[in-house]
């Protein structure tokens, strides 16, 4: 499964010729980003053919888990990572988007301070902390999307990695991180909100976020962002880089042995999926409208993980698979049947294992493969 | 796991160090030059003892390799023969002795990689092959140089370092199979690509652990062959049990007991000496 097709001369067009699935995603992704804005903004409401804003958003958020799984799968489908923890670089993002977001309500909000943000007020402070200065600023608010995920990865992974902790130590320690940043974001005196986190946000970059053509824009953004998550891991994992990487999953000793420095190979791709997860986090809150420290929660990590099992691992198309169908299969299940949600979502992660042990893209392969050799034997 | 680590504190450690903070971000690791073997000596390793819990697996062991020879390694089970390699190419670190790499590497302060850079590889007793990848991305992972991160996120693969793979593919009689994943190869087949993936290194000295265990008689001649054709061009130790391959490469043969040298000589000179009978060929 894993291993790279055959190419010379290398590059992100080899590559992408070698990579079906991604093709087929990647039109998918290019038809939705077109579709989408049609229906929606064109196509009258009474029409059956309407795309609803509740809709674009829910495709939105489906595009941020997306994301999200693409990140995980390229550290625990090619470089065998398994971080219980991503939800934590998802939530960093979304919280400095958020606070970003926080502090553009202005006086708007319901005590009406023109700096601080409504729960400091509540909580009686009276001044600003320093690490909210500059998040009135959209590019130091982005900034920070990107680095306080990426940092926190390559302090924690660094730690790691050179202590040489792996596998299910290294998965452990990564849901105690989630699960010690939920602890102090529920706290109130951190300063991110206590466990409301933020929400009731008015506007990014002045256009308000419940205006059709902001959201359409972020549904957009989003989807630009995903095929170019895709695009940017597809070009790692089929760099020589990629192919280290690999080989350190598959045999870590053996690459140390021939001169690779494993660790570092380790920590850059780690802090390269933290950022991705971050990012994905950022353009996650403006579309939902609310972040708080639920996000942090263990079990939202290992849901991640689900959905790239699920959608097969080593892939990277595969992760997003996983995400659609789990998350739909989560918003049918939530709706319809909200008792039973937990219970699919549990036999689905003991079947498909046990069924699908290379997940949907992979049996939908094999299936492909088995079609393939009896063709010629019929002609 | 908790003596491990108390260990490496108290910079005790016999494992592997772990790596310096510099390096660990640079990604590859460099000894600036080759070996300096002017003096016709590749390897010094002189007074190495090294102990396990009270047990000595090595004993004041002082052994020199020359440039170019083809050097075969025996001894009964457990005399230290995986223990020395392992010494050799920074697995284990010795509690006393020195180790040289030519007249200027001092083996026993670089880490693993380094001494991979240097010049020094070693093939594994069990075939470790990258089974996922191809029998040529093996190679190309393989290869001499730089192996930073940044440097390799952008690499292609150039036309010299095709041909470069190309050759080693004809030594290694692998050039059919160049595209399949190297799962898909036989247990001989993996032990040449594993050869081939050292020499891509273009080391100074191979160490080479027990490579015809598991083959058929034909791979056992074509290996023979193989380790034959390679001295000269660069020093090679062999440990081996198989007396019959050993006699059919060898030129000059050293015997490890417990943890030392017990004779060296030719094939022929080994073989009839008397304290090598009692302890090893057996009577």
């Amino acid at each position: 499964m894993g291993a790279t097709p055959r190419r010379e001369a290398g590059g992100l067009r080899a590559a992408l010729h070698a990579d079906r699935g991604g093709r087929i995603f990647l039109a998918l992704l290019a038809a939705v980003a077109v579709l989408a804005p049609l229906l929606n903004l064109l196509v009258p409401a009474s029409s059956a053919l309407h795309l609803s804003s509740y809709t674009v958003t829910l495709l939105g958020k489906y595009m941020t888990y997306a994301m999200l799984a693409i990140a995980v799968d390229l550290i625990w489908g090619y470089c065998g990572i398994l971080s219980l923890g991503h939800g934590a670089f998802f939530a960093l993002g979304g919280y400095a988007m958020g606070m970003y977001l926080m502090r553009q309500i202005g006086t708007r909000g319901v005590y009406g301070d023109p700096v601080l943000p409504d729960f400091m007020v509540f909580l009686n402070w009276k001044e600003l902390p320093w690490f909210w200065h500059g998040f009135d600023v959209f590019a130091f608010a982005a900034l920070m999307v990107v680095l306080a995920p990426g940092l926190l990865a390559l302090v924690f992974g660094f730690l790691a990695f050179r202590s040489r902790v792996s596998g299910v130590y290294l998965s452990i320690i990564t849901q105690a991180l989630t699960y010690a940043l939920m602890l102090a974001f529920f706290r109130n005196d951190m300063g991110f909100g206590g466990n409301n986190g933020f929400t009731d946000f008015k506007d990014l970059l002045g256009f308000s976020l419940q205006a059709p053509g902001t959201r359409m824009t972020l549904f957009l953004g989003t989807a630009l962002a995903l095929g170019g998550s895709y695009l940017l891991c597809r070009y790692v994992v089929s760099s020589r880089a990629g192919r280290v990487i690999q080989a350190v999953r598959d045999a870590e000793s053996r690459a140390r042995f021939i001169g690779y420095r494993v660790e570092s190979y380790k920590l850059w791709v780690f802090v390269f999926s933290a950022v991705l997860a971050g990012i994905a986090g950022a353009l996650y809150v403006p579309q939902i409208g609310i972040i708080n420290p639920s996000e942090f929660s263990p079990a939202n990590s290992i849901e991640i993980v689900i959905w790239v099992a699920i959608g097969g691992r080593g892939t990277l198309y595969g992760a997003v698979v996983g995400a659609l169908l789990v998350n739909y299969a989560k918003t049918y299940f939530t709706a319809a049947l909200p008792s039973m949600w937990l219970y699919a979502l549990g036999a689905l992660f003991v079947l498909v294992p046990l069924l699908l042990p290379q997940g949907v893209v992979g049996a939908l392969g094999q299936l492909r493969r088995r079609a393939d050799a009896r063709r010629p034997a019929a002609a | 796991m908790i003596r491990a680590v108390m260990e490496r504190f108290s910079g005790r450690s016999r494992s592997a160090t772990p790596p310096r903070t510099g390096e660990l971000l640079s990604g590859g690791s460099r000894v600036e030059s080759g070996p300096d073997a002017s003096r016709g000596v590749i390897l010094y390793l002189e007074d190495i003892t090294v102990s396990f819990d009270g047990f000595r697996a090595l004993n004041a062991l002082t052994l020199y390799i020359e440039v170019g020879e083809l050097r075969c390694i025996i001894g009964p089970n457990g005399a230290g023969k995986t223990t020395m390699m392992d010494v050799i190419t920074g697995k284990t670190r010795p509690d006393t002795g020195s180790a040289w790499f030519g007249q200027t590497i001092d083996l026993l302060a670089l880490t693993e990689p380094e001494i991979a850079q240097a010049g020094i590889g070693r093939k594994f007793q069990k075939p470790t092959v990258f089974e996922r990848h191809s029998v040529f991305e093996n190679l190309e992972l393989a290869m001499a140089g730089d192996k930073s991160v940044w440097r390799w996120l952008f690499a292609r693969t150039t036309a010299a370092e095709r041909e470069q793979i190309d050759a080693v593919l004809e030594t290694v009689g692998l050039q059919d199979r160049r595209e399949e994943p190297a799962g898909a190869l036989s247990h001989g087949q993996k032990q040449w690509l594993e050869i081939g993936m050292l020499l891509v290194q273009e080391p100074q000295l191979l160490l080479v652990d027990e490579p015809v265990a598991g083959m058929t008689p034909q791979e056992t001649e074509r290996t023979a062959e193989l380790l034959g054709s390679l001295a000269g061009r660069h020093s090679v130790i062999v440990v081996e049990h198989d007396m019959e391959f050993v006699r059919s490469i060898a030129r000059k043969v050293t015997v490890l007991h417990e943890g030392s040298v017990l004779a060296e000589g030719s094939i022929d000179e080994v073989q009839n000496d008397p304290r090598v009978i009692e302890v090893y060929l057996g009577v």
